[in-house]
């Protein structure tokens, strides 16, 4: 049987500290300290919902640049991804709705042709960045099949039916939201908010996740943690923000 | 030209969702179809940004936006509804788990290859989300969709002329003046809006009509 002792002793002998794994980083500062320039960073959230605003925020103030940014969508409003943008700091995003009423920062970069942009149908966004977290080196999909967005691509017809060949998004960092977090880097979600998180955590060599809120270890139930904390490097506490309407025309009062 | 409203459209498809469906509303026009359900019949909605179960929108000083459909717009969750990944929220299109999906459209070609993300414009911002997915992912695809532009053109066409979103999968569409089955025999008119002719509905339609 593994001794759970013998083994801390040796690493207590290798380390010259206590055998703990912690991955709550004191500050953003800190968690965001070595991004580089010109590294992949996925975004999550789906509108305003999981966008991981402190993070970003903690990304404008680290400076990194030549930056390409997946995210589902390029920005709302003038906050968040729209402020990361503004900066200049990115050259490409991937992504697969750029076009919001309120993403006037992402049009006028890309109208001046000051950012790239890779346009991806949803479900292929989704599964080729789940193809990376899973180790999968490309796959077949019918979505996009005889479209413009398909052009050029690999086609075969299996069964009788077409499908495209997509390949794998890997990220440098995933910047992620979710609700509640252990220090092992376990995490729930907070309903829609969940969107890429789950699958941006597995596809990023860092793994990084605002949280409001963070728990003993044990206090998560084991059936409902969503993100297993082995895809997860680091998480910092952020204080709750409400999260604010965006990317739609909203009804007049 | 006696016409259906838009609410009159999203009733007529609303008649056609069976009980038990799981469905997908498109943004835009088929959002509607919701409100028209019949309330004997229990259809669990679906939106691709992860929320199965979905209900009316909340209401006012109720909205939490990270419970929003794929509008962006604040909804609630029924009992029984759960929260997933996006990944799974396409596998369930993909892997043709959804009995039905409604979308909006600028064109259909008479095989029903769809047109609805993209007017092709050189200065347009191209933006496509969940569409091709969605057009070629549920058992049965259907399009809502006025039959003529503003400037009276026909929207149903022998051939697409905006980029399409997808080959072959449309198999119903719902206009203001007619319901039309596209079938390998041609396309079918299964329903027309009162005081319509046939043949005035051919006329105004490019695409060969056949009576059901």
């Amino acid at each position: 049987m593994f001794n759970i002792r013998t083994f801390g002793s040796v690493v207590n002998h290798l380390f010259d500290r206590r055998f703990m794994i912690n991955k709550i980083c004191a500050s953003i500062e800190a968690a965001l300290a070595d991004v580089r320039d010109g590294a992949t960073v996925m975004i999550g959230g789906f509108g305003t919902a999981g966008i991981p605003d402190h993070l970003i925020e903690g990304l404008i103030a680290q400076g990194a640049k030549d930056l390409t940014v997946v995210n589902n969508n390029a920005g709302n409003g003038d906050t968040g991804l729209a402020a990361l943008l503004k900066t200049g700091r990115v050259r490409k995003i991937i992504c697969s709705f750029p076009r919001q009423v309120d993403s006037h920062v992402f049009d006028g970069l890309y109208r001046s042709g000051k950012l790239e942009l890779e346009l991806v149908p949803q479900g292929n966004l989704a599964e080729r960045i789940r193809a990376a977290g899973a180790g999968i080196g490309a796959f077949f999909t019918p979505t996009g099949y005889g479209t413009q967005l398909a052009e050029g691509k690999e086609t075969r017809e299996i069964n009788g039916k077409h499908y495209v060949l997509e390949y794998p998004i890997y990220a440098d960092l995933a910047l992620i939201k979710a609700e509640r977090a252990d220090r092992w880097g376990n995490l729930t979600y907070r309903m829609t908010a969940r969107n890429f998180g789950p699958i941006m955590a597995t596809a990023a060599k860092c793994t990084v996740v605002e949280v409001p809120e963070i728990v003993e270890l044990g206090t998560l139930d084991p059936e409902a943690v969503v993100t297993p904390g082995i895809f997860v490097h680091r998480v910092v506490q952020v204080e709750r923000k409400l999260t604010q309407a965006g990317g739609f025309k909203k009804e007049a009062a | 030209m006696n016409k259906w409203t838009r609410d009159q459209m999203a009733q007529r498809v609303a008649i056609d969702i069976p009980d038990g469906a799981y469905v997908n509303l498109g943004i835009g026009l088929p959002t509607m179809v919701a409100n028209h359900i019949p309330s004997d019949r229990e259809v669990v909605l679906h939106s691709e940004n992860g929320v199965i179960g979905m209900g009316p929108a909340p209401a006012k000083g109720q909205e939490d936006y990270d419970l929003i459909n794929a509008g962006k717009q604040p909804v609630t969750l029924l009992p029984g509804g759960c929260f997933f990944h996006h990944a799974d929220s396409f596998g369930m299109m993909r892997g043709g788990h959804l009995d039905v999906c409604v979308l909006g459209a600028f064109q259909v070609a008479a095989n029903g290859d769809l047109a609805n993300w993209h007017t092709g414009a050189p200065d347009a911002i191209p933006a496509v989300g969940g569409a091709m997915d969605l057009a070629i992912g549920a058992k049965k695809t259907y399009v809502m969709m006025e039959l003529l532009t503003k400037s009276g053109e026909s929207k149903l066409v022998p051939a697409c002329t905006y980029p399409i979103t997808g080959v072959a999968c449309v198999s119903r569409v719902y206009t203001d003046l007619a319901v039309i089955d596209l079938t390998r025999d041609g396309a079918k008119v299964i329903d027309m809006v009162e005081g319509l002719s046939f043949d005035e509905l051919q006329k105004v339609t490019a695409i060969p009509l056949q009576r059901a």
